[in-house]
């Protein structure tokens, strides 16, 4: 097994985080995360829908022809979300009522064509499944943290962080957060090296 | 109430009080990777609002007149999404052999249509609120027009703002959703005219 490309997969969705970094689907991120439990549950199902699409196109990433390769995707990852949806009305009904319309949609949220495109269809099924724990980890953890701040905000007598407005009033201010973060650990890096290069 | 008055309520909805974007936070990508020039924005918002409405209509169709009565509803997600990518399959071949012109502008933004989760999302809505054919059309072709007019707006605020100093951090997307943040609180304005509820 080689070990660099084990430690890049597995790291992925933290250094190439899929909220943050990729900035893809935003809407689920925003409408869902206005309590913790909300956004917990639906990254959870996002999770599980990246994980198990992931490990279906990388293994028959030979056999779908390249023509027909999105149509082919969409139904794989459409069958994995009937299944979320089928269990989630059947043994969480409270739930349901809270995330149910937002369940198909995951259907439509770009980290999963994205992952399923950019790397699923070109790597073995034990790197595609890694590759989607690795993102719908980073997603929950995202979708979570951005919860958590709105929750605590929203209970703390701020009310409009509740709303969609809050949603994407934290979401930037996040995004920027991450991106002074990652600028000041290039510019460590940098220093670093050109300390070591004297 | 009667039925005319519905009608008016869903469009307000639609464009306004409910607006897909800023109130119900649905189809946020290509608000914020289509709204950086006014042109780009005013096409996409067509190009979405012609599919929006058709496939409500088309979907609405099927899960009435062949899903219900075939017992089968539990495929409704895939049935949708298939019609959607299909329908936006043939725009495109229609678009390209009829309107060159348009079909260069529009670009890959047609394509994406399909991963656009406000038309799979208004599908879903339409059936789950109970209209009836009409109301589908209408309301949908509203939840269109509502997405055009939040991403041109977005689209003419965003061309000023290239121009401002704005801190290195918030560059690019952040500054995008925290404007996008504010615009929905303007729009929170608009709640005052659901009164036909």
């Amino acid at each position: 097994m080689d070990v660099k490309k084990f430690k890049e997969t597995a790291l992925g969705g933290v250094l190439s985080n899929p909220v943050f970094i990729l900035v893809l689907g935003m809407c689920p991120t925003i409408a869902k995360s206005t309590n913790i439990t909300d956004a917990f549950a639906l990254g959870l199902a996002t999770a599980f829908v990246l994980v198990f699409s992931n490990i279906f196109v990388s293994a028959l990433r030979k056999v779908i022809p390249d023509k027909v390769r999105l149509p082919a995707y969409i139904i794989i990852i459409a069958t994995f979300v009937t299944i979320v949806q089928m269990f989630i009305e059947a043994f969480l009904p409270a739930l349901n009522g809270s995330i149910g319309e937002f369940i198909p949609l995951i259907v439509v949220n770009c980290i999963i064509l994205a992952r399923a495109e950019s790397f699923a269809s070109k790597n073995g099924i034990g790197y595609s499944a890694l590759d989607g724990a690795s993102m719908g980890i980073g997603f929950v953890l995202s979708i979570c943290l951005l919860g958590a701040i709105r929750q605590t905000l929203a209970a703390a007598g701020m009310k409009v962080f509740a709303t969609t407005p809050g949603g994407f009033i934290v979401l930037g201010l996040l995004m920027a957060l991450f991106n002074s973060l990652l600028r000041m650990h290039k510019e460590g890096l940098r220093k670093k090296l050109v300390k070591e290069g004297e | 109430m009667d039925y005319f008055t519905v009608v008016i309520a869903i469009v307000i909805a639609g464009v306004f009080t409910n607006n897909i974007v800023l109130s119900q936070s649905i189809g946020i990508c290509p608000f914020l990777g289509v709204s950086k020039k006014t042109n780009s924005a005013i096409g996409m918002g067509l190009a979405v609002t012609f599919v929006i409405t058709v496939s409500s209509v088309v979907c609405y169709i099927l899960y009435h007149y062949v899903l219900v009565p075939l017992n089968l509803v539990y495929l409704q997600t895939i049935t949708f999404i298939l019609i959607i990518a299909a329908l936006v399959q043939l725009l495109d071949i229609l678009i390209k052999r009829f309107s060159p012109a348009l079909y260069a502008a529009l670009g890959v933004y047609l394509a994406l249509i399909t991963t656009n989760c406000a038309v799979l999302g208004t599908a879903n809505a339409v059936i789950t609120s109970g209209y009836d054919l009409l109301q589908t059309f209408v309301g949908s072709f509203s939840i269109g027009v509502g997405f055009t007019l939040a991403l041109i707006l977005m689209a003419g605020i965003r061309e000023k703002v290239d121009l401002a100093p704005v801190p290195k951090p918030f560059r690019g997307l952040p500054i995008a959703l925290i404007i996008a943040g504010l615009m929905a609180l303007a729009f929170g304005g608009f709640a005052g005219l659901s009164f036909f509820k």
